[in-house]
């Protein structure tokens, strides 16, 4: 019943720089489905943005390589030319990015920006587009869109411009919209709003979106699946409950513990992941999470495969421990509590 | 009843009816059309040894009350009190020695950091700036502060390119505890940073207050964090201050609809209870504070306003423990506390008589006012 849209199988990235390799992304592998929403969680240079970015053909330069394969509709979009890929990108998938101030154009009117999204993809007349666009501003909430079309980016507020920025990637109603983390630079409140909107639109336009963020408790409004990268690979894939109320990865547990929540008592310390993701030029060895995860053992110096260790379908993870022992182990750290030294 | 809010401790600061108004200029005489209300009367104290969370929307005029404290701005009315002297109107010369005693930290740690200067330099300029030791003790002293926030006494030699976004903050805490302050506005520290390394970035900020009894102002939008560093949460609505509460009590007693409309705005890492709990989502944008709207400042996004809020601003009002609101239609507040209740004299907006206290509803609780769609 489900369309799968998108198919990402063994995707790797290398950027070649004057320090060495940098491997941003490792072996990617997930599906999208028709009315999805699937989140891709990770701190800075877990590679959550460079995947995303190579869907669309952003990260292709000399000093780039790639390998697997990205399928949508029977095409290897990595191996797509230039040309062709520039008619999926915006028409059938569409981005929205972090920083609504730097990703519109300063001395163009936002409805301007609009209409040339969607007389770039379609042969419509500029009147028809700019009824388009106006109608757009109005379903993404933009109040008083008539006159509001023809206003600068820098008339509108933070929450506004990413609005505008969302009404644009819907222009052409594309069958995926990759929103990378669209509400960091925002306000809660503005940030509930937006979170609000994207599942709204989800249910109207029936498309589906990949939504990367850092913060897992925006993927607990908004996906249905949740994929948990760490140094360029997945350390964790599943249901968003599988996720929340049976995480198998310590990293998962570690981002789970260090969200400050309002929901539960105040604990003394605040959980934190202690030290700095690894550097991607020179990636520990074996399980890259090891140098800080406080539950690593011997074994945890070769690489864990990502497959299925729990009894839930498609639930797959990064880890050594045996299941019995994680479900023992990972209650404090979840919990917040402070890290129990082992 | 001048300074009710203090808990324990003496005032560190204290800011007394502060109005910070920005004008806007216009034409070839660059006259004054409009001004920009970005703190309009906001009166509050912050104890030793406290850390008092300053919380609101952007723009909201969080940040500017925070820099006229420290006087980076200097306040367009009103009094500031540091440590026993008026600081609101003192020039440039006389601020310089009490520059030592109040510091900054900045929310971007990339735009913060200056990219020619190495990390030593950077911590040690204040030092030098205010004669403090020779080259060799400042730079003793500079290793020491690396390894208190966090980062080895080898950073010395570095630029700030070279960090990651958490160590950068590290940095500027860094060269913030230079001149041992007593006062710490921390303006966003955490905002720019990742989940898992804001943690650990408030977690150093909680052992620093312990070793070197600091008294913080920690300015944020998001209320998760500024839970476990306050003691004391002072929200703001477009200028105004519209709810002090001691922390805990906030969040399990919020009076003021906007403070329950930001609280539940924080995202639930709970999909059951993210499903399951009401979401306020706040229509629209924060109004423009060049012209705020009339009545409480916050009626036209408020799910309770009637009549009278759109045409008397509601006086901040006392409700016992240290906690003060301004709302006509207070939530989470009781009748036999609400026939007790007084407005809190340093706070009542002039226009504002008697008639313009909480009255009882004659529910229990505000009612969400239906409204046409």
């Amino acid at each position: 019943m489900a369309q799968q849209l998108l198919e990402v199988n063994g995707l790797k990235v290398r950027f070649a720089t004057e320090d060495g390799t940098v491997h941003a992304v490792d072996g990617v592998d997930f599906e999208l489905e028709r009315g999805k929403v699937l989140g891709i969680v990770g701190e800075s240079g877990s590679g959550k943005s460079v995947t995303a970015m190579t869907l669309l053909g952003l990260t292709r330069d000399k000093n780039t390589r790639f390998e697997g394969e990205v399928l949508y509709k029977d095409e290897n979009l990595l191996e797509l030319p230039e040309s062709r890929l520039r008619d999926v990108r915006g028409a059938q998938i569409a981005m929205i990015f972090q920083d609504p101030m730097t990703s519109l154009n300063p001395v163009y009117t936002v409805g301007d920006q609009i209409i040339e999204a969607i007389t770039t993809h379609e042969p419509t007349g500029k009147k028809e587009a700019r009824r388009r666009a106006v109608e757009l501003l109005r379903q993404v909430g933009i109040p008083n869109a008539q006159s509001r079309v023809d206003d600068y980016p820098h008339q509108f507020s933070g929450g506004m411009r990413q609005r505008a920025m969302i009404a644009m990637a819907l222009s052409c109603n594309p069958d995926i919209l990759i929103a990378d983390e669209p509400t960091t630079a925002l306000d809660v409140t503005i940030q509930a709003q937006i979170l609000e909107l994207l599942d709204r639109l989800r249910a109207d336009f029936d498309s589906a979106v990949i939504l990367i963020t850092h913060d897992l408790g925006v993927v607990a409004e908004v996906a249905d699946e949740i994929v948990v990268m760490y140094a360029g690979r997945i350390v964790e894939r599943g249901s968003k409950r599988d996720i929340f109320y049976d995480p198998q990865h310590p990293y998962t547990w570690g981002l789970l513990g260090s969200i400050p929540r309002l929901d539960r008592p105040k604990p003394k310390k605040l959980h934190s992941i202690e030290g700095t993701p690894p550097s991607l030029i020179n990636l520990p060895q074996g399980c890259k999470f090891r140098p800080r995860c406080p539950h690593a053992f011997e074994k945890c110096f070769e690489e864990p495969e990502l497959k299925n260790r729990v009894d839930a379908k498609g639930h797959l993870d990064r880890c050594w421990l045996s299941v019995d022992d994680k479900r023992g182990v990972r209650g404090s750290t979840i919990a917040g509590e402070e890290r129990v030294v082992a | 009843m001048t300074e009710p809010q203090t808990q324990n401790g003496e005032a560190l600061v204290q800011v007394q009816n502060v109005k910070k108004y920005f004008p806007i200029r216009k034409g070839v005489l660059s006259r004054e059309v409009a001004r920009v209300h970005a703190v309009d009367d906001v009166t509050l104290s912050v104890a030793e040894g406290e850390t008092l969370g300053l919380v609101g929307e952007s723009g909201c005029g969080k940040s500017t009350l925070g820099r006229c404290i420290v006087r980076l701005l200097e306040p367009t009315d009103g009094e500031i009190v540091f440590d026993g002297r008026s600081i609101g109107k003192l020039g440039a010369r006389k601020l310089r020695p009490l520059r030592r005693e109040m510091q900054m930290i900045f929310q971007d740690p990339y735009a913060s950091l200056n990219p020619r200067k190495r990390v030593g330099t950077i911590i040690s300029d204040p030092m030098r700036i205010h004669g403090i030791g020779d080259r060799k003790e400042r730079k003793q002293k500079v290793e020491d502060l690396l390894r208190t926030v966090g980062l080895s006494p080898e950073h010395y030699n570095r630029f700030p390119h070279e960090f990651s976004g958490g160590q950068r903050q590290r940095i500027g805490v860094a060269r913030a505890l230079a001149l041992r302050p007593k006062l710490i506005v921390a303006d966003e520290p955490v905002s720019a940073l990742d989940v898992s390394i804001q943690a650990q970035m408030v977690n150093l900020l909680e052992e620093l207050q312990d070793e070197f009894r600091l008294t913080y102002l920690f300015i944020a939008h998001d209320l998760g964090v500024v839970r476990h560093v306050s003691d004391r949460i002072a929200v703001m609505y477009l200028g105004k201050l519209v709810e002090l509460s001691p922390a805990e009590e906030l969040y399990s007693r919020p009076i003021m609809p906007y403070t329950e409309a930001l609280l539940s705005a924080v995202p639930v890492p709970d999909p059951d209870l993210a499903e399951k709990r009401e979401r306020i989502v706040l229509e629209g944008d924060v109004p423009s504070p060049i012209n705020p709207p009339s009545g409480c400042r916050f009626h036209p996004r408020c799910r309770y306003a009637t009549e009278i809020c759109s045409q008397v601003e509601p006086p901040l009002v006392d409700y016992g423990n240290g906690h003060l609101a301004a709302c006509h239609h207070p939530l989470n507040v009781d009748k036999e506390t609400l026939s007790r209740v007084q407005a809190s004299a340093a706070h009542t907006p002039e226009a504002a008589d008697s008639s313009a206290l909480p009255q009882d509803p004659g529910k229990e609780r505000a009612q969400p006012v239906p409204r046409p769609d």
